[in-house]
């Protein structure tokens, strides 16, 4: 199946997971990163359950933060 | 890495960085990436849901709406800028620490010395900092 991710394009498997594309795609440090799907954060906690559906859009977004 | 900034988006930081003073101002930058150069074509101005003089996080709402807006225009997320009221144009530790994304630019902006203001970008990857060369036009 076809969904966007971080504004690409990309052939997936069907249902793939949200965990899964966080390791298909090689994100750094993922304990870190926020994931939207269709512009609504996922909850952490379904990462590993949530099937992506065709056409989705799919966004990871750093934590970012820090101090002087 | 070179990195390219428009006056009129350092004029947008420097104003921005200015009116949060004590704390500390934040946000995101977004544009294209052409020839291994990234060029800013906007800067976004986000809360700094901190409020702290010495501490900084993007709000993650303002974050996915600043992202959707570069998807939009067809650019792309180039990094972050934050203020430092008070102390150098630098990576602090706590800056290092929490730089996750080695593809980002990291832009600080001190107002240390507020009639001369510094902004620098930097690389940070696996805890090494490398300034980058950043070019006002």
């Amino acid at each position: 199946m076809k969904i966007v991710v971080a504004g690409t394009a990309k052939e997936v498997k069907d249902g793939i997971t949200i965990a899964e594309l966080i390791k298909s795609e090689d994100v750094e440090m993922p304990d870190y990163v926020s994931v939207s799907v269709n512009e609504e954060f996922a909850e952490r906690a379904t990462f590993e359950t949530a099937a992506l559906k065709e056409g989705d859009v799919v966004e990871f977004l750093y934590f970012m933060g820090g101090g002087c | 890495m070179t990195i390219h900034l428009k006056r009129e988006d350092y004029d947008k930081m420097i104003s921005h960085a200015f009116a949060q003073i004590p704390e500390e101002a934040c946000g995101l930058i977004g544009g294209r990436i052409e020839g291994g150069e990234k060029y800013i074509e906007n800067v976004y101005l986000l809360t700094n849901i901190d409020h702290s003089r010495e501490h900084f996080s993007l709000n993650p709402k303002e974050q996915l709406s600043a992202v959707r807006d570069m998807r939009k225009n067809g650019w792309e997320p180039l990094g972050n800028w934050h203020s430092h009221p008070e102390s150098p144009s630098r990576p602090s530790q706590e800056d290092i620490r929490l730089a996750f994304d080695s593809s980002a630019s990291y832009l600080i902006l001190s107002l240390e010395n507020q009639t001369a203001p510094v902004l620098n970008s930097f690389h940070v990857e696996k805890g090494e900092v490398e300034k980058e060369n950043l070019v006002l036009e």
